[in-house]
């Protein structure tokens, strides 16, 4: 990779991406790589003035990972993605889709693992979980300088 | 109040791909859209562990009919720089040249289901009038109409005679003409402002911290647009984003038609500036894609980003594929609240959904 990437703890991840969103970066994507039976590599995209940003967080598959999309709205079909195709689990997405994004309520494996885990029955309603709203930071717009930056 | 929830799609007369809003209705305005995929939804990352990198270039083709070339290309892009290919000069200008053929029929085509979607439907049939002369480039200059496959690992394999370089600014000029005989109906007719202008806005704000891209984001006012990173030889051509400032479904769709002119001078400048030499690599002695990385290009909806993983095997570890109209949806969420019912369609469409590609 180009660009630099930072590893990140799961516990420390909220702060990191808010961080970021404080600064005015955008929230490209998340890539999801699995590494063996037990773990997965989720990378956390983010673009600034056109240059990239990597966060990579090394995830326990049994283990839920906080959600991002209380501090970027558009995370939510990103992790959902995820929850559905690789079978790890977000802990307080906006709108959770219960792992039926792309999938259809009698799919329990994991498409896109090799080492595929069942996932724990899909209840069918309600399909679609609300989480209660959060007040995300403001985002610094492109040529805008970061609170930070401004004070110094 | 009283509230009804109404499904809007998967099948819509004014959508043809499947996609279902569900939306929280208060009167006849929207106060809430949830949206529901996995109607086209066909694995093709996953087609990644069977299929070999060399193979993979005409599954990513046909992630998307109407941008294939522009799939290809940033695939490509990824496994060369794994493979430390060196594309030669005249290869990276027919990238752009066929990139911005790409982008021209599909705002063409964009603008002509625009216009349709509120029922102006003699603007739609010039429009396609209009793109049927940019699929006759397509077919004369790489074979095929939609799926051009000119793309392979370390350049392109055809490449335009001077014949062909000429016939080409012909039939550029006629375009470039016909698409501005529509200006004044596309940009002042009563019917075409009154159906889009002040509909669905999406303030700079809100498109930069919801990832907007593409004519979403330049509609909104944010000056963002992947081919300024001068991938390919956009470095070497004069190219400015073409950016509107009010984002509404109006802006939205006088980015498009500004693009499609500014792509016409595009090519205009790439045949121009078109070097001599080879147009493709030797990559059958390299070693194949190992490590990881990430690519971006600009489609005609947006920013498309691909991640690649290799282990030096022929089959990826991983290729992830974020496409521009699944950065889309988050915007167009925010978009639809505080809209009449019968706006949602020409809303809807003026993010130039396309399903397809986001379910991938």
């Amino acid at each position: 990779m180009r660009e630099e990437i930072t590893p990140v703890r799961p516990a420390d991840l909220i702060g990191e991406v808010a961080k970021l969103k404080i600064q005015g970066y955008r929230l490209v994507t998340l890539s999801c790589t699995e590494i063996d039976a037990n773990c997965i590599d989720v990378l956390y995209h983010f673009d600034k003035d056109l240059g990239l940003k990597h966060l990579r967080l090394t995830a326990m598959k049994a283990e839920p990972v906080p959600s991002i999309s209380p501090v970027y709205f558009a995370a939510l079909l990103i992790e959902n993605e995820i929850q559905d195709f690789f079978g790890l689990k977000f802990q307080g997405l906006v709108v959770d889709f219960q792992g039926m994004l792309y999938l259809e309520e009698e799919a329990l494996k994991t498409p896109f693992c090799k080492f595929s885990i069942q996932t724990a029955e899909k209840t069918s309603a309600p399909s679609i979980a609300h989480a209660e709203p959060a007040e995300p930071p403001a985002a610094a717009m492109p040529g805008e300088p970061a609170p930070g930056e401004m004070d110094s | 109040m009283r509230k009804t929830v109404i499904p809007f799609g998967p099948q819509h007369p004014v959508l043809p791909e499947p996609i279902h809003l569900k939306l929280t209705l208060v009167d006849e305005r929207v106060v809430e859209a949830i949206p529901n995929l996995g109607y086209v939804h066909r694995g093709l990352e996953r087609l990644a562990d069977v299929r070999d990198f060399h193979q993979m270039i005409q599954v990513v083709e046909r992630v998307c009919g109407i941008c294939s070339m522009i799939h290809a290309h940033c695939y490509c892009m990824g496994i060369e720089e794994l493979m430390a290919v060196e594309v030669p000069p005249r290869a990276q200008f027919l990238r752009v040249i066929w990139s911005e053929v790409h982008r021209i029929q599909s705002h063409l085509l964009w603008l002509g289901l625009f216009a349709d979607s509120f029922g102006f439907e003699s603007l739609f049939m010039q429009f396609w009038r209009i793109r049927e002369k940019i699929m006759d480039i397509s077919e004369s200059t790489t074979g095929n109409r939609v799926i051009v496959s000119v793309n392979v690992i370390g350049g392109v394999r055809r490449d335009l005679s001077a014949e062909q370089t000429r016939w080409l600014l012909t039939e550029l000029d006629w375009v470039e003409e016909q698409i501005q005989r529509l200006q004044t109906t596309m940009m002042e007719d009563y019917t075409v402002k009154k159906r889009t202008v002040g509909k669905g806005v999406l303030t700079a704000q809100q498109a930069y911290e919801l990832g907007a891209v593409g004519p979403v984001a330049r509609g909104s006012g944010l000056s963002q647009d992947t081919r300024q990173t001068s991938y390919a030889a956009y470095g070497e051509l004069y190219f400015e984003p073409v950016v509107e400032t009010e984002g509404d479904c109006y802006a939205r769709s006088k980015v498009r038609f500004r693009e499609a002119l500014a792509s016409v001078d595009l090519i205009r400048r790439a045949l121009d500036k078109l070097p001599a030499g080879e147009v493709r690599a030797k990559v059958k002695s390299l070693k194949p894609p190992k490590g990881e990385t990430v690519m971006r290009v600009e489609q005609p909806r947006g920013e498309l980003l691909y991640y690649f993983k290799g282990s030096g095997e022929k089959n990826l570890d991983r290729l992830r594929i974020r496409t521009p109209t699944f950065a889309n949806i988050p915007p167009l969420l925010a978009m639809l609240p505080g809209v009449y019912l019968s706006d949602v369609p020409v809303v809807t469409l003026s993010i130039d959904p396309c399903i397809s590609c986001t379910e991938r």
